[in-house]
């Protein structure tokens, strides 16, 4: 078992940062009165752990048997869908996004029938069931709006927890409609201590000061993924000691890679070399938007300082045309050549009025 | 008395039973617990009200459009209305709420809603808690969050309205009448729902407070208001969240501002504050020197320029804000400023729009809140 996953909290208690949001919680489930939540922040800072321990408080261990189910639903059209759906017998877990444009039947159907049915488990601790939504931020308009009346009808045999990474996409009458609970990043200082934790119950041995600085700012505030490095590095050199090098991912290096590319040589030829590298990246399913900040942020350090506005300028506005638009990869290319051109002009100090609005 | 008897009897009965499947009021939202029984009730839409009033005591009613911002009483004015003339015993037939949650696709407008809308009301039996409803012959249709209807399916709402328009009344409830099809409209009398005034909605805040027994102090209430902006749905489940919390929390503590505003997911302003600071924006909060107060929170002090900023906004997104509520404070923020020219903020408003549409596009966050920060950087300088 990988560490993330065997030492992950399990309980309220457990939970190392974010003490008095986890007293809340706490609170919440005891009193009975529990409303639907909004659980949101940057991936990574613990968000379904937090809400794992605050349903084993509200229904006591029982939560923990899961069981995983594939369901089928028809769509209007008598089109057929599958949604994968993790159960327990107090909650069920479900990503409707994955259906894409669907989702709407999909909470339709699954939150009214859970709806009209009570808790079966006479012994449960508690008189409704939990329907958790992953990817809330995905969810399409219609979906969100289908949310908003059964919210308030069925509060008697159910409780909503959406789980979102932002709560720009969702409607207003949902979040006037849920408790809001922001889950911040950790900071450096409680990720050291989370690493020392597990270091700890791992048997590792003592964790280096200078390793965990290092892991720490790696992770950028993301949890598990200074602890899947910390594994990683363990297996690569057991005593953590000298010059650490953390691998960074393949994606990574390579977007860094075409980053360089477009630095070094500004010509059709190269637009065809990087073209070609960001087919590569989107074919093993890196999504677009990681793949030009990611280059956008390399790009931006080896630059004029009175480029790098510029730059980020078209990332944002690429980014966002991306999402409109059908074809990433058309978008992509219009921004590398979109730089090569600014940054060709910077050097050859050439007029840039012309390309202020582009065309 | 004796009357009384014999009519109260099945009545608590049915009260008993009703209980067993409902929960007990104390676990129903307060939305749903203080929803407006009569429509004396509804706070500060005194205009809508005296015309509906009216509808009371002559017993005819006009079809009807309801729209406004959310949270000012469309849904709860039209049940209490039909509440009031029906009784609770005729609700259930003769009132039908249909709303986005329903599948409504033009099938179910073709099938349930012309199916309801074809039968005639039953005869009026006697009420059974004694009092005497007006019930008058049609039955009300309600189209909650009409707005989400497809253009087709109100195509075929249309005929069926005229038809039934003798024994059917219909009630569209929605929050952008544009968003209507004009036939429809034009069928309707419309009733704009005004966002609440600050008073009435501390009335009705403090009414609720007192009924609950929740201690709240005035600058509870002004956050209140203030994070909601006129909807009173949402400052009564911010209300409700926060004596939750308060009540919760061992010992139980008094609610303060700062706690509607984690609630409401509002950034607190040293925040904003801060973040204007980097960019570059005098903010009059005792300090002046824009360097000094930064660098305190700033993880590197030796950045400048567009490193400073980048590390800012990535410091910002790490702590899980959201960028839309980002950018309405920041945007009072600059627009509210006292010493920023016209141009400037000009300049700030147009950088800003661009961002909100590409947010609601769902471009990505970092990336815009970045691009905000560096061209209202370059804007005020």
């Amino acid at each position: 078992m990988l560490w993330v996953d065997q030492y992950r909290p399990k309980t309220l208690k457990d939970l190392h940062y974010h003490e008095g949001l986890s007293q809340r919680l706490k609170s919440l489930a005891a009193s009975g009165d529990f409303p639907h939540m909004l659980f949101y922040g940057p991936s990574g800072a613990g968000k379904k752990t937090r809400i794992a321990c605050t349903l084993r408080e509200l229904f006591g261990p029982g939560v923990e048997k899961l069981k995983i189910d594939q369901r089928v639903f028809l769509t209007p059209s008598r089109k057929k869908l599958d949604v994968n759906i993790v159960q327990s017998n107090y909650h069920i877990e479900l990503t409707p996004s994955e259906v894409g444009n669907y989702d709407r039947v999909v909470i339709q159907e699954i939150l009214k029938e859970i709806a009209q049915t009570q808790q079966v488990d006479l012994n449960a601790k508690q008189r409704f069931k939990v329907v958790i939504i992953n990817e809330a931020d995905s969810l399409s308009r219609d979906a969100q709006a289908a949310l908003r009346r059964t919210m308030e009808k069925y509060m008697s045999n159910m409780r909503i927890i959406l789980c979102a990474n932002s709560t720009s996409r969702l409607i207003a009458p949902i979040k006037s409609r849920c408790l809001l609970i922001r889950v911040a990043a950790p900071n450096h200082k409680e990720m050291k201590t989370v690493l020392e934790y597990v270091a700890q119950s791992a048997r590792a041995g003592k964790i280096p000061d200078e390793a965990a600085e290092d892991i720490v700012r790696d992770s950028n505030g993301n949890m598990r993924k200074a602890i899947l490095v910390f594994e990683a590095l363990k297996m690569q050199t057991p005593d953590l000691s000298g010059p650490l090098s953390i691998a960074k991912p393949d994606w990574e290096t390579y977007c860094h890679k075409v980053g360089d590319m477009i630095l070094q040589e500004q010509t059709p030829q190269r637009v065809m070399d990087v073209r070609a590298k960001l087919y590569e990246l989107l074919s093993h399913c890196i999504p677009p938007t990681i793949i030009i900040k990611t280059v956008a942020e390399r790009v931006v350090q080896g630059v004029d300082e009175s480029l790098k506005a510029d730059i980020m300028h078209w990332a944002a506005i690429y980014e966002n045309r991306m999402r409109i638009g059908s074809k990433k990869i058309y978008h992509l290319e219009a921004w590398v050549v979109k730089v090569m051109s600014l940054y060709k002009h910077f050097f050859y100090d050439m007029d840039m009025s012309g390309f202020e609005d582009g065309f | 008395m004796a009357a009384n008897f014999f009519s109260a009897n099945p009545s608590t009965k049915k009260l008993g039973k009703e209980k067993e499947r409902v929960v007990d009021p104390n676990l129903q939202p307060w939305v749903e617990k203080y929803r407006p029984k009569t429509i004396d009730d509804v706070s500060s839409q005194e205009h809508i009200v005296a015309v509906l009033e009216k509808t009371l005591n002559s017993t005819n009613l006009p079809h009807m459009l309801f729209y406004g911002p959310p949270g000012t009483g469309k849904t709860s004015t039209i049940l209490a209305l039909s509440r009031q003339l029906f009784g609770p015993d005729n609700f259930r037939t003769r009132v039908l709420e249909l709303n986005a949650s329903d599948e409504r696709g033009i099938s179910i407008v073709r099938e349930k809603i012309k199916n309801f809308a074809r039968q005639t009301p039953r005869a009026q039996t006697v009420a059974s808690d004694g009092k005497t409803y007006p019930c008058p012959p049609y039955k009300i249709i309600i189209l909650d969050e009409a707005d989400s209807m497809t253009q087709d399916a109100q195509g075929a709402l249309r005929r069926i309205m005229e038809t039934y328009a003798r024994i059917t009344r219909f009630c569209l409830v929605c929050n952008y009448v544009t968003r209507i099809i004009e036939p429809l409209a034009s069928r309707c009398s419309k009733f704009r729902f005004r966002p609440l005034d600050s008073s009435s909605t501390t009335t009705r805040l403090q009414y609720i407070a007192a009924t609950e027994q929740v201690a709240v102090t005035p600058p509870v209430i002004s956050t209140l208001i203030s994070t909601s902006s006129g909807d009173l749905r949402r400052a009564i489940t911010y209300l409700q969240s926060a004596a939750r919390l308060s009540a919760a929390s061992i010992p139980p503590t008094e609610i303060t501002a700062r706690d509607i505003q984690e609630i409401a997911g509002v950034v607190p302003d040293s925040v904003i504050n801060g973040f204007a600071r980097t960019l570059g924006i005098d903010v009059p909060a005792g300090v002046d020197e824009s360097g000094d107060v930064e660098m305190a929170d700033a993880p590197n002090g030796s950045l400048r320029g567009f490193e400073l900023v980048q590390e800012k906004v990535k410091a910002l997104m790490r702590e899980g804000y959201s960028a839309s509520q980002i950018l309405t404070q920041f945007h009072d923020l600059v627009i509210l400023h006292p010493t920023l020219n016209a141009r400037q903020k000009s300049n700030c408003a147009l950088i800003m729009a661009e961002a909100d549409k590409a947010l609601c596009d769902g471009a990505d966050e970092e990336l815009w809140i970045l691009e905000v920060a560096l061209r209202v950087n370059k804007a005020v300088a």
